[in-house]
């Protein structure tokens, strides 16, 4: 502790806040077709001759805004998640939020259902409500065994409840067409092209909800690392800091699912380099997090649509491809 | 030691013998295999829906006793039992059918493995370009004896499709994207036709210019911005399944976000759900001519 914490926690808001803002100023500038700077902002240009300005804000735009919300979601909800577990290798898919949110999405894709929710179409509407599902069933089932709410449940009862979605998300496969099963294998891929900024303002209030109690979260998450009774020693209510963390980063992932899909790796790469950066102290760790996971995703996505244009990669596959051995590497260095 | 040897070239003998049997009777077998003299099939099971429509155009309908799950076309084959599709063929059912003759997609490794220890004749589809349309069901014509009906028969659907060329040609090729998935209600999970394959074919026949000819690939997955950076003149959705009367509009509302492709401020957006669009089979000439009237509603017919 040398630094006292305010100049500490300035300089890696300054340092990550600067890597988010240069990562949503560039990303819009790159893609698979060349686009001038001068013709986007050229006011003499009506838009709707502007092919340059159309491209820059109807395509760009908003999947570089949602990878920034994305990203920073799930990778604030692995923070939670990995304290709230006392596990570091617990991501926010953990717990079966996405195996419920994936659920959803197929349900809805498979049996063909059009509807538009609050303007949110069916598949991500049904993705957030099979989250929810998911989450609310983990969370019954935790309390059911204990009066509290016991970790060790919640882990179990949540890796079992991936488990049986996915058997539940074969059996419905089963009853999809071809155009359907790509459909879904599309969406479970991760895809930040949403081509409008519905999505993202719908799901605003929820990441507004998620991020104010996350940083309530961060002082309980602390005192949660060291163990459930040194923590009560010290003043803070248990059980309500668990049963908050575990709601609002289920919250927080369920519509992160929702806007992008199930994009893996982010929330256990990004808290576990912020880490390695600033240390373990929950009040840098998740505002740097959430700056850092914004840079991540949208990074990944430049490279997703750049690296073998005109064809896209789903981001998932980049994320995957940077996750995966790094948390092998994460797993080998722990023992 | 002595007993041995006696017993050795005796088991040799015996073992050599069979073998000699077992490879006459297989050479029988295969004699009786020959397509030589293949006898015309009278218990068709076709699990692909463009041949059991050409099976039907061409008059081999009352052969067929079964056909695929999603069949549904001509109304006939609403009565035949379904035995399965690509990915879940059910075997049994084939089986206890007792056909003659099972066409069957060229993919599907397992079911032709199963189906030929039971010594069941197989026609071997793939899918391709228009071009190979008429030459598949002149194919399958001579398979199932009704060689004849094939040949005129592909020769009208020909007649057809050369009409229209002729109808369009001349005419200004509008820039065209081809979607034939997406979610619903978004533009997202965008798939388009790349510049291979009979859907490509259709529209180019039909007097339109596919925007993604360039990609040699059935499918292209369009992003929002290939798809502004190509500013489409005409955005053409086929889709298999006859969409709801109140989804419909919806649908083709959602493309009002890239309002200022050409397509959109034209008003140039088309959906059509009608299943012969989706099936290389003998509709495909009506296909043609149903995207020539949506992309060309000047000229004749």
């Amino acid at each position: 502790m040398t630094a006292s914490l305010g100049r500490r926690m300035a300089m890696t808001l300054t340092a990550f806040g600067l890597l988010a803002a240069g990562a949503i100023v560039t990303a819009p500038l790159v893609g698979s077709t060349h686009i001038s700077l001068r013709r986007v902002f050229d006011p003499a240009i009506p838009f709707s001759d502007n092919v340059d300005a159309q491209i820059f804000f109807i395509a760009r735009l908003p999947r570089t805004l949602a990878g920034a919300l994305v990203g920073s979601m799930l990778a604030t909800a692995g923070v939670v998640f990995q304290g709230l577990l006392r596990n570091p290798l617990a991501t926010p898919f953990t717990l079966g939020v996405s195996a419920g949110a994936a659920l959803g999405a197929m349900l809805a894709i498979t049996f063909g259902w059009s509807f538009a929710w609050v303007g949110v179409p069916a598949a991500p509407a049904a993705s957030f409500v099979g989250s929810i599902a998911a989450v609310a069933i983990v969370y019954a089932l935790a309390r059911a065994r204990h009066q509290g709410l016991s970790t060790n449940v919640l882990l179990l009862a949540g890796v079992t409840m991936n488990a049986f979605f996915s058997a539940l998300i074969l059996f419905v496969q089963y009853f999809a067409d071809f155009a359907q099963t790509y459909r879904i294998l599309h969406w479970l891929m991760g895809d930040l092209d949403i081509s409008s900024y519905q999505p993202i303002l719908t799901a605003l209030p929820l990441v507004l909800v998620s991020f104010a109690v996350f940083a309530w979260l961060a002082r309980p998450l602390n005192l949660l690392s060291l163990g459930g009774e040194s923590a009560g020693t010290r003043g803070l209510h248990v059980v309500g800091a668990q049963r908050a963390a575990f709601l609002s980063a289920s919250l927080a992932t369920g519509a992160a699912v929702s806007v992008g899909g199930p994009i893996g790796f982010i929330g256990i790469v990004v808290p576990h380099l912020v880490r390695l950066l600033v240390g373990p102290d929950h009040r840098l760790v998740l505002p740097a997090s959430a700056l850092f996971g914004a840079a991540f995703l949208i990074g990944c996505d430049v490279v997703s649509r750049t690296v073998m244009a005109p064809i896209e990669l789903p981001v998932g596959i980049i994320t995957a491809l940077i996750g995966g051995p790094f948390f092998l590497w994460l797993l080998v260095r722990k023992r | 030691m002595n007993k041995r040897i006696f017993v050795r070239p005796s088991v040799l003998s015996v073992l050599s013998g069979a073998a000699l049997l077992v490879s006459l009777l297989l050479s029988s077998a295969e004699a009786t295999r020959q397509p030589t003299e293949t006898p015309v099939p009278t218990r068709i099971i076709s699990l692909i829906p463009a041949v059991t429509e050409m099976l039907f155009a061409i008059g081999a309908g009352p052969q067929v006793v079964a056909v695929s799950s999603f069949d549904t076309y001509p109304v006939e084959v609403s009565k035949l039992p379904r035995v399965g599709a690509l990915i879940d063929p059910d075997v049994e059912r084939i089986l206890s059918l007792r056909p003659d003759l099972v066409a069957v997609y060229g993919s599907q490794a397992n079911l032709r493995a199963q189906l030929a220890r039971a010594n069941i004749p197989l026609y071997v589809y793939a899918h391709a370009e228009l071009a190979d349309i008429p030459v598949t069901m002149k194919t399958l014509g001579a398979r199932v004896g009704r060689a004849g009906e094939a040949q005129s028969t592909a020769a009208a659907i020909e007649a057809r499709i050369a009409a229209v060329r002729t109808r369009v040609a001349g005419r200004s090729r509008p820039r065209t994207v081809i979607v034939f998935d997406r979610e619903s209600l978004a533009l997202r999970g965008i798939y388009a036709s790349g510049g291979f394959g009979f859907i490509h074919d259709m529209v180019n026949a039909a007097g339109g210019e596919n925007i993604f000819a360039d990609v040699n690939q059935q499918a292209v997955q369009a992003t929002t911005e290939l798809i502004l950076a190509r500013r489409p003149e005409v955005i053409l959705e086929l889709r298999g399944e006859p969409l709801a009367a109140n989804v419909r509009p919806k649908e083709i509302a959602v493309w009002q976000a890239l309002g200022s492709l050409p397509a959109v401020r034209t008003g140039r957006v088309y959906l059509i759900d009608r299943q012969l669009t989706v099936i290389p089979g003998p509709r495909v000439a009506e296909a043609i001519e149903v995207i020539a009237r949506t992309l060309h509603p000047g000229a004749a017919r």
